[in-house]
């Protein structure tokens, strides 16, 4: 008999997701954990506004806003949009690639575990003294001078949550490598699949540069280190360059799988097959390369001379033409296509304007020379918002009406779903489109506030009026979850009726095993060239037979826990003589369940062939 | 094909590292691991080129003043010759004898031993002799920063392989312990060749000044 159809109370339920190996479990994991601190982030960014909203505001004091304005963007560049892309690629791309599990599940675990510990850790700094302050990027010469223990919590949170995206980006690499069904060559991916692959490398490439950079930075301030001290003949252009060299592919990092997520919605909705398959590949890698090409544009005013800023200038130019191709190629998959507006649809139609507005004033932003009049300039603001939030964010909430009911079984509401998506579009427009000017009429970012008669009280107050469109619109969102959960009316394997990869040939939610039999891919768009075929499932590709899993483990959590406490120990090692050996005792829980994990042998267990028979006569969805 | 199945050096593959799927797995991502681990002291490496010889006053010892050839090229012998004892442990894991594959990774462990030793040594002289410390400067902190990093990576390679040997002592080989024993050989090879370019870059390119 199976043991996961069996009623469960809420402490097995817990325990389950604490010790999960499952990549379909972790995904929602992951999806609960950023979608809070999405929540969170959010919060902060309407503490920005309501402080902006009108000149000379003591809303909150200006130590505080800079807490507020650091913590919005490391919250939502690592703890919001990193974990919810990773949502989304747990719990679609090993089904789209037809595998029964990614190909470490127990890293998997532990790089979750990883990111949870560091994103708590790092929020804990609102209750310890104060949160970090000198800005997401948090150059060395600001955080150098910051007191308290704010940028310690930056660093050694980002730290743990940094390994965490690592172990995920081999994870991911090596599952697409070695674990593809049968026919499912590398030119037959699905766009997201590939995108996942190329951001997968970019994580491989990027995160040690930041890893560095942290401990560089953990060295110089909790352990007498020089690297960023000029008096005793250190650098701090070093950490900008650090920093950056991981920033900017980070960038892509993020954009990518919203690329990849978008071409899915596109290809469904407007049930034709993606315009320029091919292309889109080699776009997707293009950019993925010129991404490691172009870190210096963030810093022409630096001071690197004509040289340099004319090579990365360049440089970033070239990558509006992959770019460019894209966009195309999604126009003219719509194009002649039969569009569907469904929510994900809306969200990626919209996408395509905003996020060409955001590609040109970054076109308008590597030009060096124009750079010295926008630089730290609301110019930037807007730039990047349209980027992350036209892209990136858009991906996210198309990404989770599409897929919700492949995670849950369930669909969210269409009518509440649209509502969020114009208010989140006006809101978005209105609150950012307008910070253009006030960046080329002269304000600063970074700033807690400002003093009439400059021209800037009007387009603040619109702009902070957009974000409260925003946050209805997220508050709508939530009311959707709600009464989606409440109601629970399942859905069949393919609720939009026009899917096209192997993700929609499974139930939904898909069994634990994913595959009763791995299926046979014939082609780009395996499972719709089945249903062309007048075919109801795939066929598949080897008879029925055991399925080998592997077992749940609670050690990745204790790991992770490890990390957490020893954080704990090097922060305070200066003022406390408990700092030390706290800092130790982590280390041993982390290296000891390391040597555990190492030592006892786990080689999971057989779903045997007859419960898999078991489980048709049953008529299970 | 199991993984506790039992085999006989006519049976044993000819790969047995990624004869199964975890093992594969496992041999993917290890190189994977080590191309970020590249990047990792890559970027050590810049960071040491850029901070070298920075000192806030002229009282500081700098690179051509500090180093001694004799020891760093006996230190570099003791590493080399690991790896080559690490890859004949490989050979004879790959005709599946299990006690001369123990006998060279005992050797390895040894080797990396008094690397160990005499790195631990050498700190101590820079500490004592030099003044030169992970605060005394920049040069300091990127200089320890870097090589230590290294030594902390062949501390850890030495528990790892010395945890495998125990592990498996009785066990021997099979296709469930051969990748774990492959992988931690790579390691060890990674960490040999960063010190190659150490021995290149900080020690050879610090004499000359």
């Amino acid at each position: 008999m199976s043991t996961y159809a069996q009623k469960k109370g809420v402490g097995a339920v817990l325990w389950d997701y604490l010790t999960t190996v499952d990549h379909k479990k972790i995904a929602i994991l992951y999806l609960i954990a950023g979608g809070f601190f999405f929540l969170v982030g959010g919060l902060e960014a309407m503490f920005i506004r309501i402080q902006l909203a009108v000149p000379g505001n003591d809303f909150v004091s200006a130590g505080v806003y800079n807490e507020i304005l650091t913590m919005h963007g490391t919250t939502m560049i690592f703890l919001a949009a990193m974990p919810l892309i990773f949502a989304f690629m747990n719990a679609v791309m090993p089904l789209q690639i037809g595998a029964r599990d990614v190909a470490f599940p127990f890293l998997n675990s532990l790089g979750f575990w990883l990111f949870f510990f560091g994103g708590v850790f790092l929020n804990l700094s609102w209750f310890l003294g104060g949160a970090p302050d000198a800005g997401w990027t948090s150059y060395a010469s600001l955080s150098l001078a910051s007191e308290g223990h704010g940028i310690d919590f930056y660093v050694l949170g980002l730290q743990i949550s940094g390994a965490g995206t690592l172990i995920g980006g081999i994870n991911f690499l090596v599952t697409i490598i070695n674990m593809r069904a049968p026919g499912m060559t590398y030119m037959r991916m699905p766009l997201f699949t590939w995108t996942t692959f190329v951001t997968s490398a970019l994580i491989l490439f990027a995160f040690p540069p930041l890893t560095v950079a942290l401990f560089l930075m953990l060295f110089d301030r909790l352990f007498g280190g020089n690297f960023f001290n000029p008096d005793m003949g250190g650098n701090t252009i070093i950490w900008e360059h650090l920093f950056w060299i991981f920033g900017h592919p980070e960038v892509y990092i993020l954009v990518l799988p919203a690329f990849g997520i978008f071409s899915e919605i596109f290809a469904i909705f407007s049930r034709k097959r993606l315009f320029g398959y091919s292309s889109m590949v080699f776009a997707t890698v293009l950019i993925g390369f010129l991404g490691f090409m172009v870190w210096a544009h963030h810093m022409f005013t630096t001071g690197l001379g004509p040289i340099a800023n004319a090579i990365f200038s360049v440089a970033t130019m070239a990558i509006a033409v992959p770019t460019g191709i894209k966009i195309f190629n999604w126009l003219f998959t719509m194009w002649g296509g039969s569009i569907k507006f469904t929510t994900p649809m809306l969200y990626a139609i919209a996408f395509i304007p905003t996020f060409t507005m955001g590609g040109v004033t970054g076109v308008m932003l590597a030009s060096a020379a124009q750079d010295y009049q926008f630089h730290d300039s609301y110019f930037v603001v807007a730039h990047f918002h349209y980027v992350i939030v036209g892209g990136v964010v858009f991906a996210l909430l198309g990404g989770l009406h599409l897929y919700w009911p492949k995670m849950f079984g369930t669909m969210l509401n269409e009518a509440l779903g649209k509502i969020t998506f114009w208010l989140f579009l006006i809101g978005f427009h209105l609150t950012f489109f307008i910070q253009h000017f006030l960046g080329l009429m002269g304000m600063p970012r970074r700033i807690f506030t400002f003093n009439s008669g400059q021209g800037f009280d009007m387009a603040n107050m619109v702009s902070t009026v957009g974000a409260f469109f925003m946050a209805v619109a997220t508050i709508v969102l939530l009311i959707n979850i709600v009464m989606t959960i409440a109601k629970n009316e399942k859905v069949g394997g393919d609720p939009w009726g026009d899917g096209r990869t192997l993700e929609w040939a499974l139930p939904s939610p898909p069994p634990f095993y994913n595959f009763k039999q791995l299926p046979l891919v014939r082609g780009l768009d395996a499972f719709w060239i089945e249903k062309m075929e007048g075919n109801k499932e795939m066929t598949p590709a080897e008879p029925i037979g055991d399925i080998h899993m592997p077992n749940n483990s609670f050690v990745p959590f204790v790991i992770s826990l490890g990390l957490f406490i020893a954080a704990f120990g090097a922060m305070y090692h200066n003022e406390h003589s408990w700092g030390i050996p706290v800092l130790i005792i982590g280390m041993l829980v982390v290296f000891g369940s390391m040597f555990f994990r190492s030592v006892k042998d786990d080689h999971g267990y057989h779903i045997h062939k007859e419960e898999l028979m078991d489980d048709d006569k049953g008529g299970k969805a | 094909m199991k993984a506790d199945e039992k085999f006989t050096y006519e049976t044993w593959p000819a790969a047995p590292e990624k004869q199964t799927l975890d093992g594969k797995n496992k041999f993917l991502g290890f190189w994977l691991f080590l191309g970020g681990e590249t990047v990792l002291f890559a970027t050590l490496f810049a960071t040491y080129l850029a901070l070298k010889d920075r000192v806030p006053n002229s009282d500081h010892y700098l690179a051509k003043d500090l180093f001694e050839i004799p020891l760093v090229f006996v230190m570099t012998m003791l590493l080399l010759t690991s790896s080559l004892t690490s890859v004949y442990a490989m050979y004879h894991m790959k005709n599946f004898n299990f006690k001369k594959m123990q006998l060279w990774l005992g050797i390895t462990v040894l080797l990396g031993l008094a690397f160990l030793g005499f790195e631990v040594y050498e700190f101590n002289h820079y500490v004592h002799e030099y003044h030169h410390t992970f605060t005394s400067s920049a040069f300091g902190t990127a200089f320890y920063t870097l090589v230590g990093f290294h030594g902390a990576h062949v501390a850890f390679g030495l528990a790892w392989i010395i945890t495998l040997m125990v592990r498996n002592a009785k066990r021997g080989l099979d296709l469930y312990t051969a990748p774990k024993f492959y992988v931690a050989s790579l390691y060890w090879h990674f960490i040999d060749v960063v010190w190659v370019f150490i021995f290149t870059v900080v020690y050879l390119m610090g004499m000359v000044g």
